[in-house]
């Protein structure tokens, strides 16, 4: 399959900050990539040089065959990017911020309407409502088909579920699973751990570098040996304690548990017998189940 | 350049401004109200100067002196004294602004074909008042004597000179002030709008959905120009409709050349504004920086103070400031009828002007960082 997105060894740097170290990666055409990773890891570059708002120091990148330095004009119609800032204007209604972006790109709202109809199903209800009004998850939408009005072949999302509630981040999700069926390359970032495993592949970005890139099935395939999820009525004393055994290699909170990261010399029952010598009566260590947050931390972790 | 983009974003720049809650009114009301208040309000026209009068020589022609100034719509005498201390004691107690002393045997000196001398201190303390009543006395005295001797059919020995404002005649500050007026209006409607409006784009992310459609640099900042520059246009027009109907002042010269003045510098100032925007990332700093040319501006450009009675090195800065030239041109054009051959260095320079800061306003812009 061909590649929609090309990147090789593609380095930004702001002063002396590295954005972004020699990033390779690439996106094969009609996926749903997710790109993780924490705040300040890098991926708002990334998105600013894939959608030629910033020109990359070292390497290069296509998307759909263009160079984004070379062939920036045309790019630009051929790929729809939500910035991570709600951009639209919020003094024009939801009809106006729609067809001054189809006609920006020299479209029709009518012919592409079927594309973001699925989308616009609840913004239909208020055309004239501003769109400084709208509700965070509402506005999201309206971006998302702005984006979307001149039928691009890849759809960059740059967190575009930040600030939008749990159900409409689930909405959010299912449309972008339409869409990918229409044969748009989706490439969404996303801290939200959970949001990552509706991708199809994932890289992990921390610090400007890309550490691992895979279906995140597999990535997180091994992660449940040697995991463990630990608790008792004081977490921090556990926590402290748990982190001064021998064989604990890390210990993290996680919602209401902690995760316990060991080596294979591990023994949950010796541990709880160490516990409640050190007054930790209640103490409790049962298996976890590993997901992309403990990979994460475990990659980010080794990397330093 | 793509016309039917530059439409677009046009269209959508209009009906930002309509819905903007402040600017409509502002754009409508600030150029009504500056040019309504402002000539009242910032007048140094002197008017009702307290004159004590110390009357040595008692005769007719000293009783039409002291009649005259105070008939006079400057002038007030507010006292008549024996003795020079009395009259100066009035002057410490801020009663009076200015002394006149007639001396003795005024009258008959005069009449002897003698030039005898009157006496006039004026009050420093408020140095306009001082000097313009001292000056309003004097034209009233000369007025008078200068009658009584053709009454007398004395010949005219006493050679009193006055001044003869030329232009305009009672240096009325107003005729002064409305032409600037408008230049003041132009710097902050062609100047400081266009640039809150890009800064704004930048400040709310909405110029990076922009930046990723097809839309070009210069149709982008020319959508955020061309409507100020209406406005601006507009307002000049106003700006004259209300110096004609409020103020019965008309331009003496050929209002196209107001026009393309006001043309000329609205480029320069959209040049300038377009430029503070490329280097600001929040409004808060766009309006520090125009605040900084705005008062340098205004201070140096001749607009209150006039630039020749500026030390030789700031004269010499004025130079390098815009609007010293159109304020120049308007002045000219209003009150002396020039043309377009008498002020082609100012229409030059400010061409000049034009291109230079449209050209670093150019270079400046990029949409790719």
């Amino acid at each position: 399959m061909k590649n929609a997105i090309d990147i090789q060894g593609l380095t930004k740097r702001y002063g002396k900050l590295v954005a972004l170290d020699h990033v390779s990666l690439s996106i094969s055409e009609g996926s749903l990539f997710g790109l993780i990773g924490p705040d300040g890891a890098g991926k708002t570059t990334l998105y600013q040089i894939l959608t030629t708002l910033l020109s990359p120091d070292e390497g290069s990148a296509t998307v759909m065959g263009l160079d984004v330095v070379k062939d920036y004009r045309k790019l630009r119609t051929e790929i729809g990017y939500m910035p991570e800032k709600f951009s639209l204007y919020p003094d024009l209604t939801v009809d106006e911020n729609l067809h001054f972006f189809a006609s920006l790109f020299g479209v029709n709202v009518k012919d592409n309407f079927d594309l973001i109809a699925p989308i616009f199903d609840q913004l239909q209800k208020f055309p004239n409502r501003r769109a400084g009004a709208l509700s965070g998850g509402m506005k999201q939408k309206l971006a998302l088909g702005c984006a979307l009005i001149h039928r691009p072949k890849v759809l960059l999302l740059d967190e575009p579920t930040t600030g939008v509630d749990a159900v409409s981040r689930s909405e959010f999700w299912g449309m972008l699973a339409t869409l990918r069926e229409k044969g748009i390359t989706i490439l969404v970032s996303t801290s939200y751990m959970d949001e990552a495993e509706r991708c199809e592949r994932i890289a992990l970005i921390n610090k400007g570098r890309i550490l691992d890139v895979d279906t995140p099935g597999r990535l997180i395939e091994g992660l449940d040996k040697n995991l463990y999820n630990a608790s008792s009525k004081d977490m921090y004393p556990l926590l402290e304690t748990l982190r001064t055994l021998p064989d604990v290699k890390d210990c993290y909170t996680f919602g209401a548990t902690l995760h316990v990261v060991t080596n294979d010399d591990f023994n949950p029952d010796d541990a709880i017998c160490k516990l409640r010598q050190e007054g930790l009566e209640d103490a409790r260590i049962w298996p976890a189940k590993g997901n992309i947050e403990d990979l994460f931390i475990k990659l980010a972790k080794d990397d330093g | 350049m793509n016309a039917k983009i530059l439409k677009i974003l046009l269209k959508k720049e209009v009906s930002l401004i309509k819905r903007n809650p402040i600017i409509p009114r502002l754009i409508v009301g600030m150029p009504v109200l500056v040019m309504l208040i402002i000539p009242l309000v910032a007048t140094l026209d002197v008017k009702n100067v307290e004159v004590v009068v110390v009357d040595n020589d008692r005769t007719e022609l000293s009783r039409r002196m002291v009649a005259d100034m105070d008939a006079s719509e400057y002038l007030s005498v507010t006292g008549c004294y024996f003795s020079y201390d009395e009259a100066f004691r009035q002057v410490e107690e801020g009663e009076a602004d200015a002394i006149v002393t007639i001396p003795k045997d005024y009258q008959k000196d005069l009449t002897n074909g003698e030039k005898p001398e009157l006496d006039l201190k004026a009050n420093g303390v408020n140095a306009t008042k001082g000097t313009l009543g001292a000056q309003y006395a004097t034209m009233s005295v000369a007025n008078t004597v200068a009658r009584w001797q053709a009454e007398q059919g004395v010949s005219l020995s006493a050679r009193e000179f006055g001044t003869v404002n030329l232009y305009n005649p009672t240096l009325d500050f107003r005729n002064y002030m409305i032409p600037a007026l408008m230049v003041v209006l132009l710097i902050i409607i062609c100047g400081f709008l266009p640039t809150l409006n890009l800064v704004s784009e930048k400040e709310s992310g909405t110029i990076e959905a922009m930046n990723v459609t097809p839309v070009g640099r210069l149709e982008f900042v020319l959508s955020k120009l061309i409507p100020y520059w209406a406005v601006g246009i507009l307002v000049v027009t106003v700006g004259m409709l209300i110096g004609w109907l409020v103020y019965g002042l008309v331009p003496e010269g050929n209002i196209a050349n107001i026009y393309l003045a006001a043309i000329l510098f609205s480029l320069v100032m959209s040049g300038l504004g377009v430029f503070i925007a490329n280097r600001s990332a929040t409004i808060l700093q766009s309006i520090f920086m125009m605040f900084a040319f705005i008062i340098v501006f205004q201070l140096m450009s001749g607009l209150f103070t006039p630039i020749a009675s500026m030390p030789r090195w700031a004269q010499c800065i004025t130079y390098a400031i815009p609007p010293r030239y159109f304020i120049e041109i308007m002045r000219s054009v209003y009150l002396k009828g020039a043309t377009m051959t008498d002020l082609w260095v100012q229409y030059a320079t400010l061409s000049v002007f034009a291109l230079l800061f449209s050209l670093v306003a150019a270079m400046t812009y990029r949409k790719r960082a």
